[in-house]
């Protein structure tokens, strides 16, 4: 079976199922490291969006502002997880639905 | 079509076996080293002058009871030292050993690929290195081999940033990532790297012996320390595959070493004229050459220094190495652009 | 022909360690499952000609971001069982609704856009300048987006200098 030559438009649903697979990530986990991993899965779908769409009309700002999510991803999951850690030391749990006080 | 994969191929299983070969016999190298330095002779009843040790130890280890610890998570068990090894392997893929050499006629070039983000490449692959350790001391579920797996990690990627800034002054030196171009580099500047940019080479070096737990910066693996850090749990050839593992990074930093800053192929003195006669000698038995030295050279810090403290080792890698990294290479901009 | 084939195994690849991620309940293997997924994704950057992104994209995604998740999983999530099944709550429910509506409406403006190819102005490949992918991404961040660039270096300090602080013993 001589198969289909690769268009953008794969890359494009590739990109949009991995992005429902990280919205199903963050609606239903409740450990909340999963729900931040998640959302570093909906950013990397986001980026091989913007790399189609650099590849496909042949512009580079698709990969610079790619390079641009990759550094606020990496800033956000520091910052993010500084905040876990400081959490679990206060109340010992990382189930979201017990996250739910501002003072204990 | 074929040959176009054929060579690449042939290319590959020729390097791998080289290096497994190589890194099985450097483990009787170190141990002859060592010996020699502390004067005595070393392994000697295995073969002629001990020469077969490495085959008597492959079998050793290979027979070998295989044990996993209890409520270990085997998967990740398993797959930490592969996690370690296979980094260490494909770093080979982007050494250039010489630019072109000929096989029964064929002139094929003796590198895999010469991708131009080279450099970048075996940057990221290192960082990729990581995860065996950490995954290694989380998967033997005891308390000792998790924080000298945690302690060793961190080791390794706080001195990555410092090997990150002296590989960027010499990319800046050179114009290009890629290693062919930087050994090209050299060739048109007239001079080797390690002349210009010593301060690089230093950083080099030292953030090497780091990144490879090696003396004197092996406190993670060493027998004194969380009783044998954190491969304790592992027997037989598990445990071999994180020595070789270890080997062969060695082999890749000194090679990273060579190129970036001998000159890789390069005879000494290219560009002179009437040392010609030194063509005779091809330029990747230059390049083995330039790696042994180096080799030799961390092999020789092992038998003479001893271990830094942990907190001495993250002081050295984030107060000294890192700022004089990034100072170097403010410096190597400055004087690049001015002139 | 072998792009096909690539890029088939990768996207098989990416979405299989996607549905891994996202449903497995020991937190380790989790991790484990992003890093392959992350590296799956470099390998869909090489294939669109974005070389540097694809290093970056191991070197500070796979190599940095998930070792810090690792860390973060081994210092606290030791001695705690894996998390219960959620169960039939509503809100799980309501979760995976609005992921199919989410894929359905992205499906929708897929079709639409491949079944009107005119309205995206096809541009025309510029001459090919002989310069790689990493000097062209260094020639835009420096020239067109120096101040995003002086922003993103700004903001990645902000963060280290915040994680310190609140990762800090309170002494």
């Amino acid at each position: 079976m001589p198969l289909t030559p690769i268009t953008p438009y794969h890359y494009l649903v590739l990109s949009a199922a991995l992005f429902s697979i990280g919205v199903v990530g963050v609606m239903v986990r409740r450990n909340i490291i999963i729900v931040l991993m998640s959302i570093e899965l909906m950013l990397n779908a986001v980026n091989i969006n913007l790399a189609t769409f650099s590849y496909q009309l042949h512009d580079g700002a698709g990969q610079v502002f790619a390079m641009f999510i990759i550094a606020v991803a990496a800033a956000e999951a520091a910052v993010g997880l500084g905040i876990i850690l400081a959490f679990y030391r206060n109340k010992e749990t990382l189930n979201i639905d017990e996250m739910n006080t501002m003072r204990w | 079509m074929t040959s176009s994969y054929l060579v690449p191929l042939l290319k590959i299983v020729v390097i791998l076996n080289a290096v497994l070969v190589s890194v099985t016999f450097m483990t009787l190298l170190e141990r002859k080293v060592i010996a020699w330095v502390q004067v005595r002779l070393g392994p000697m009843r295995v073969g002629p002058y001990g020469s077969l040790q490495p085959i008597a130890d492959a079998i050793k280890l290979l027979l070998k009871e295989d044990i996993t610890p209890a409520r270990a998570d085997k998967w990740v068990f398993t797959l930490a030292p592969i996690v370690a090894m296979v980094p260490a392997l494909i770093g080979f893929a982007v050494i250039p050993f010489d630019r072109e050499a000929s096989f029964f006629g064929y002139r094929v070039s003796l590198f895999v690929a010469d991708i131009n983000v080279g450099l970048l490449y075996l940057v990221s692959i290192t960082s990729i290195g990581v995860y065996g350790i950490i995954l290694a001391g989380y998967a033997s579920n005891s308390k000792f081999p998790l924080l000298a797996g945690l302690r060793a990690s961190a080791q390794l990627i706080s001195y990555e940033i410092a090997i990150t800034m002296m590989l960027v002054s010499i990319v800046v030196m050179a114009g290009t990532l890629s290693m062919v171009g930087i050994i090209d580099a050299q060739y048109n500047a007239h001079v080797w790297y390690m002349f210009v940019q010593p301060v690089a080479f230093v950083i080099l070096f030292i953030g090497g012996l780091a990144e490879t737990n090696r003396a004197p910066f092996d406190l993670p693996e060493a027998e004194q320390e969380l009783t044998g850090g954190y491969h304790t749990e592992y027997s037989g050839m598990r445990f071999a595959l994180f020595f070789l593992a270890e080997y062969a990074n060695m082999i890749v930093v000194s090679s990273v070493a060579t190129t970036l800053f001998v000159g890789g192929w390069l005879r000494p003195f290219p560009n002179v004229q009437w040392l010609g006669v030194l063509d005779y000698v091809p330029g990747w038995l230059w390049f083995l050459l330039k790696t042994f030295v180096f080799i030799y050279v961390f092999l020789w810090i092992r038998a003479t220094l001893p271990r830094y403290r942990y907190d001495q080792l993250m002081r050295l890698g984030w107060k000294v190495l890192i700022p004089l990294g990034i100072a170097n290479l403010i410096v190597t901009a400055t004087l690049k652009v001015l002139f | 022909m072998l792009e096909s084939i690539v890029f088939y195994t990768l996207a098989t690849l990416i979405i299989g360690f996607g549905v891994l991620v996202v449903t497995t309940r020991n937190t380790v293997h989790c991790v484990l499952f992003l890093v392959a997924n992350f590296l799956c994704v470099a390998m869909i950057y090489v294939l669109l000609a974005a070389e540097f992104l694809a290093i970056i994209q191991i070197l500070v995604y796979a190599g940095g971001i998930v070792v810090l998740y690792l860390f973060v999983v081994m210092l606290v999530n030791l001695q705690r069982q894996p998390a219960t099944a959620p169960g039939r709550r509503p809100q799980a429910r309501a979760g995976f609704a609005l992921a199919a509506v989410m894929l359905a409406e992205l499906s929708a403006i897929l079709v639409f856009s491949a079944s009107h190819p005119a309205s995206v102005a096809a541009a025309a490949p510029p001459a090919p300048s002989g310069m790689g992918n990493t000097t062209m991404v260094g020639l835009l961040l420096y020239s067109d987006y120096l101040v995003p660039f002086e922003v993103a270096s700004m903001l990645l300090l902000v963060a280290m200098v915040g994680a310190i602080i609140l990762a800090r013993k309170d002494a």
